[in-house]
């Protein structure tokens, strides 16, 4: 997605002559061109990232509209408080942008995966969490992040192309609609692409994308989709606690909606102690396409 | 006086109040007075040490953004005026500060955006000495460097005392003039009671625009003003009973009439 976002920042950098882009340090092979165009709202700040959230706060409570780049855990973890209190105390136009959220960077291990960015950002004040599942996504966050003007994070990933998506553009996007399902699956985030093989000549299991925590919104679609199936399993590159499924119960019990049956699949660490790619740590926390598979065998 | 005057209300604010945080309010009382004849209409003041809310209230009220009224609010229930600046409420308080080393890196961003809107006001922020522990501040400092922020003017209120500790008992002087003067600072030290010469280091700051941050590391002392409170750490947590609440204010009339 990588690619996706550099190409937007510079359309609406084009656009908006107010907007700041700050990178601790990185974006090499991806940013240059940015970087070079608009040099003066180009910010390297360094490997100092806390400082770079308060640097973006005051850049926004002048004017500018600032995002904030780093690899995902180094751009949450390391600098919660300043995005707690410098960016979403004030409402301001802070998008902390993490590239690589969950097991994205894979082999290059623990210190740079984020299981928990999103149970750490999604209660603040203000914040929006914005997870892109398909390249297509990337474009349309990006849209919202910058018209809302307020505290965002876009959580990055390695998201597959995947144009024949029937509604693009929803919150809790309809990947795929069957006539009379069985099953309502749920997911967040690229993984989405581990369900929709998982699906593969299945008629019977509708499949969304929520694109948003905290959820906006539930859609018609995705309602009634619950309320047919009472049989919800959700699928999310993120730890259980804070995640798209805790949020998921939570909502569907508030609006009075009747489950049966309700599992979720999450990133469940290092089980084995071992480390690898992001298709590994996948199968490892069982969200591959084997483990989804032999899930619809038996539900 | 002001000085006299400003610590007086301060020291009823916290008396009323029944509270602390009285001392290092104490210390960095006549900074703000400085900072605020000094300052623009448009410029903003970041108190960093937002422990010494109290100065920045009672210099609010004396400018007349905070009513009389609303400052007897301070520390009960539904004020806008909690024991550390809150957020959304005067224009003169543009951040929530009290968590330690979030006003410095601010200040940098509002001073590099004046800098990208080619706007020539300037942007204060005032720390703890204490504070100057903190990593961000050493990640600000670098950044102010790299990026010319001349228009940034920090001031560090250097009372030498810390929250558990003197500072040279603790991490060492990290407020010290070599170390910002290593980095690239352009760095005025100067007596941190003494008006004149505050006013005198800030209008230097705003002449010498040469590409460098401004630090002015103001010595202080802490509790200035009262004498029992001097240079006591215990003053940093302690509030006054009635009769120290009276002695205090003798003591202010001694130092301030004498």
């Amino acid at each position: 997605m990588r690619k996706e976002f550099a190409a937007k920042i510079g359309q609406l950098f084009e656009s908006d002559d107010k907007l700041v882009f700050l990178t601790g340090d990185l974006g090499y092979n991806a940013l240059e061109e940015i970087q070079a165009k608009y040099s003066d709202r180009f910010i390297n700040a360094g490997v100092a990232e806390q400082n770079m959230v308060g640097l973006a706060s005051g850049l926004a409570y002048e004017g500018h509209p600032s995002f904030v780049y780093s690899i995902a855990p180094f751009a949450v973890y390391r600098t919660l408080e300043q995005i707690r209190l410098d960016v979403c105390i004030h409402n301001h136009a802070v998008c902390i942008v993490g590239n690589g959220g969950g097991y994205g960077y894979g082999i290059m291990g623990a210190t740079h995966h984020a299981n928990e960015d999103l149970a750490c950002l999604s209660p603040l004040p203000n914040m929006i969490c914005w997870v892109p599942a398909f390249s297509e996504d990337v474009e349309y966050c990006l849209d919202q992040i910058v018209t809302r003007k307020g505290p965002a994070y876009l959580r990055l990933g390695l998201g597959v192309s995947y144009p024949q998506l029937i509604k693009i553009g929803l919150i809790n996007q309809v990947v795929k609609s069957t006539k009379k399902p069985r099953l309502t699956i749920i997911t967040q985030g690229p993984v989405v692409k581990n369900a929709i093989k998982a699906l593969a000549g299945i008629e019977d299991v509708d499949l969304f994308s929520m694109l948003t925590l905290p959820i906006f919104d539930l859609t018609p679609a995705l309602k009634n989709s619950i309320e047919s199936t009472q049989n919800v399993l959700v699928i999310e590159e993120h730890t259980e606690r804070g995640g798209l499924a805790e949020h998921l119960l939570m909502r569907l019990t508030r609006e009075k909606l009747r489950l049966n049956q309700f599992e979720a699949f999450n990133a469940k660490g290092y089980p084995s102690k071992t480390y690898g790619s992001q298709d590994f740590h996948w199968k490892e926390s069982g969200l591959d396409v084997e483990s989804i598979q032999n899930y619809l065998v038996n539900n | 006086m002001k000085q006299l005057d400003l610590r007086r209300r301060l020291l009823k604010l916290y008396f009323d109040a029944k509270c602390g945080h009285i001392a290092c309010s104490l210390s960095c009382l006549d900074l703000l007075i400085a900072l605020f004849g000094q300052k623009k209409e448009d410029e903003r003041v970041i108190l960093s040490k937002g422990h010494a809310a109290g100065a920045l209230y009672v210099m609010l009220n004396h400018i007349g953004e905070i009513s009389d009224n609303m400052l007897t609010t301070f520390y009960q229930n539904a004020t806008k005026l909690s024991a550390h600046p809150s957020a959304n409420s005067f224009t003169n308080i543009p951040f929530a500060l009290g968590s330690l080393g979030h006003g410095f890196p601010i200040a940098s961003g509002m001073a590099k955006a004046k800098k990208i809107n080619r706007d020539s006001d300037f942007v204060y922020v005032l720390m703890s000495d204490g504070e100057t522990n903190e990593g961000t501040t050493w990640e600000a400092a670098h950044f102010a460097v790299a990026n010319r922020l001349d228009n940034l003017i920090v001031i560090i209120d250097r009372n030498r005392l810390q929250g558990f500790g003197g500072t040279d008992s603790v991490l060492g002087d990290t407020a010290a003039v070599e170390k910002w003067q290593a980095i690239g600072f352009d760095v005025q030290e100067v007596d941190g009671h003494d008006l004149k010469a505050l006013e005198k280091s800030i209008q230097r700051c705003k002449q010498e625009n040469l590409g460098s941050p401004h630090v002015i590391i103001a010595n202080t002392i802490k509790g200035k003003g009262v004498d029992y409170m001097e240079n006591k750490m215990e003053w940093h947590y302690l509030p006054m009973n009635e009769e120290q609440y009276e002695n205090a204010i003798l003591s202010l009339e001694k130092v301030y009439y004498a």
